[in-house]
């Protein structure tokens, strides 16, 4: 799978509550929740971010909260994935169960400025800036996570699965 | 092979001798947990993937506890979603406002959380539990969906640290202190997937509450699960609360730990983490003139009974500065009948405190407290992020129950030791 899209830059530390405060946390709806996407860092973003664009963020991406509500309200502006220097766990596990692919890659994270064209292979662990730029490697998504971002999430490939068992 | 409590617990539940960290086992659930902002999530997923029934009612818990009582009406909708599904569902271990708590103070107290269970939450704070000697962590909602209706998940074996903790306990200091400490020698992702496990006599000889507020904190090192052995203490604790027999598990001496950490507690004083990380962490007298507008006792880190009778010793007789808001929120139903009964709860109204029925409130600047633009707090909760108590323009300063009542005393961060001979009883 290859996504290509326009960088947006975000640092380190970048919490759950600052991706979605609580006070937006009354609701499930994807569209409402995507209006505040990273307001507190950034308030006037979630109206800028186009779709297939892509986050590129410092270290402990996602921690905090396991507010399931930070990648889908990241999915629901568009964005087509995220890469960072790290991320924090349950934020990493819940991306990938609701089908955001997120990527471990700290060299193109600190290489890619804002604005930059950023293009992911996701089976090959390659990242390239710019067109024809510098291309990055990192550990290529396994598998079960790959299922997953096809599959649209955790729960579709279950239903999958147990079709398949039967 | 040589195994610490986490990887013992995991290797028992997925059938096996033994399992090494990095491995992905498959394990059954012994509990899994939501509260009112994770289970609506929770109950789309489980219906989008076209379940009819959760694997067994017995193991699944719901509580209302962050924007109950409802503070607004879609949050109503949202408390009233996860009513309506337990019923349905038949779950029972379903708490309506009066008998509710928030939820990591709660389950201990119900008896639903014994040492070698596999728990998991879709709250952060799920890995509180490790305190009691289980497994438990913290899950987004689909996977809470998941295990409810397959009753497994899949879990990375995590690495293991280790923190000893020796020496004896200064007056005003507790397992908040000790938290914090650690946070701020390993920062906040020092110990990000991998398992914290707590050891030493400063551990053993420190309260279940304390131990609870410690093992709390372990996600605000990006730790996966926090851990302590079980003992008497915690054997105790359970006599009368569950027939359920139960596995309690220790760490091998030749265990394996990516790294181990020893802490000396003899000359600590209390710790305050500053804004706006968990890891931003003076000790209180190097903190300097902060004058607060606010001071919040309670949540699931410092709401229990052991952290409301501190800050009653230091509120006793004493009166709140009248620039500072305190609001005490008692963690549980069961808290606030015994701080009632112990006349705790008359000394906070009679300092001038608001004392509010149990839930998460101003935590995570859901009600109760919420913070306006330039306004300072103080509290005994465990998150200091931008905003999250709040305008995105206030500040929280973390701290133990006694310095947070201190604090509103003054008028401004303080230890209680500033108060010695200063008024009170
Ligand atoms: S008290 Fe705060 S940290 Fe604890 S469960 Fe409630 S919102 Fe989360």
């Amino acid at each position: 799978m290859t996504l290509k899209g326009k960088a947006w830059k975000f640092g380190d530390d970048v919490d759950t509550d600052l991706i979605i405060p609580a006070r937006y946390l009354n609701t499930t709806d994807t569209e409402e929740l995507a209006r505040h996407c990273l307001e507190p860092v950034r308030p006037e973003w979630a109206g800028e971010v186009a779709p297939g664009d892509i986050i590129v963020a410092g270290r402990n991406f996602g921690c905090g909260s396991s507010r399931e509500h930070a990648p889908i309200a990241i999915k629901g502006c568009g964005v087509a994935a995220v890469i960072a220097v790290s991320f924090a766990r349950i934020f990493y596990r819940n991306a990938f169960n609701i089908g955001l692919p997120v990527v471990e890659a700290p060299e193109a994270a600190a290489a890619i400025a804002e604005g930059d064209t950023v293009e992911i292979v996701l089976e090959e662990g390659v990242v390239r800036r710019g067109e024809g730029g510098e291309t990055f490697r990192f550990a290529p998504i396994p598998v079960f996570m790959m299922d997953l971002v096809r599959e649209g999430g955790l729960i579709p490939w279950l239903q999958k699965e147990v079709k398949t068992e039967r | 092979m040589a195994m610490t409590i986490t990887e013992k617990i995991l290797a028992a539940h997925a059938g096996r001798d033994a399992v090494v960290p990095g491995e992905i086992v498959r394990v059954p659930v012994d509990l899994a947990l939501a509260n009112d902002i994770t289970a609506p999530l929770a109950i789309r997923e489980f219906k989008r993937g076209g379940a009819k029934k959760v694997f067994d009612p017995d193991k699944v818990v719901l509580v209302p506890d962050h924007f109950a009582p409802n503070k607004d009406i879609m949050s109503a909708e949202q408390c009233k979603q996860m009513r309506d599904f337990a019923r349905a569902m038949g779950i029972a271990h379903y708490y309506e406002i009066g008998r509710m708590g928030v939820e990591h103070a709660l389950l201990p107290e119900e008896g639903l959380v014994r040492p070698g269970m596999v728990i998991i939450g879709a709250d952060s704070h799920t890995c509180t539990y490790g305190a009691m000697g289980a497994f438990s962590t913290g899950m987004g909602s689909t996977d809470l969906a998941a295990a409810w209706i397959t009753g497994w998940t899949w879990l990375k074996v995590p690495e293991s640290m280790k923190f000893t903790v020796t020496g004896r306990m200064p007056r005003w200091v507790g397992g908040k202190d000790i938290i914090l400490h650690i946070l701020g020698k390993i920062g906040v992702d020092g110990a990000r997937y991998r398992a914290m496990e707590f050891t030493g006599d400063a551990i053993r000889g420190l309260g279940l509450d304390g131990r609870l507020s410690m093992c709390n904190m372990a996600v605000e090192g990006g730790a996966k699960n926090g851990i302590i052995e079980a003992d008497a203490l915690v054997e105790d604790y359970l006599r009368g609360r569950t027939e359920t027999a139960y596995v309690m598990h220790r760490s091998d001496d030749d265990a394996n730990y990516v790294e181990s950490l020893e802490i000396d507690v003899s000359g600590l004083e209390p710790q305050v983490a500053r804004p706006h990380s968990p890891d931003n962490v003076a000790g209180v007298s190097d903190v300097g003139e902060v004058k607060i507008d606010q001071a919040f006792i309670g949540s699931c880190t410092n709401g229990r009974l052991t952290d409301l009778r501190e800050a009653a010793a230091v509120l006793k007789g004493r009166e709140v500065d009248p620039a500072v808001r305190l609001i005490v929120i008692p963690a549980t139903q069961a808290v606030y009948a015994q701080a009632m009964r112990e006349g705790l709860l008359e000394v906070f109204v009679e300092a001038g405190g608001a004392v509010s029925t149990p839930t998460c409130g101003p935590c995570l600047g859901g009600h109760m407290g919420v913070l306006a633009e330039g306004e300072t707090a103080v509290a005994t909760s465990n998150r200091n992020f931008i905003g999250r108590m709040g305008h995105t323009g206030s500040k929280v300063y973390l701290a133990n129950p006694a310095v947070t009542a201190a604090s509103a005393v003054l008028g401004r961060i303080a230890s209680p030791a500033e108060l010695n001979g200063r008024g009170g009883q």
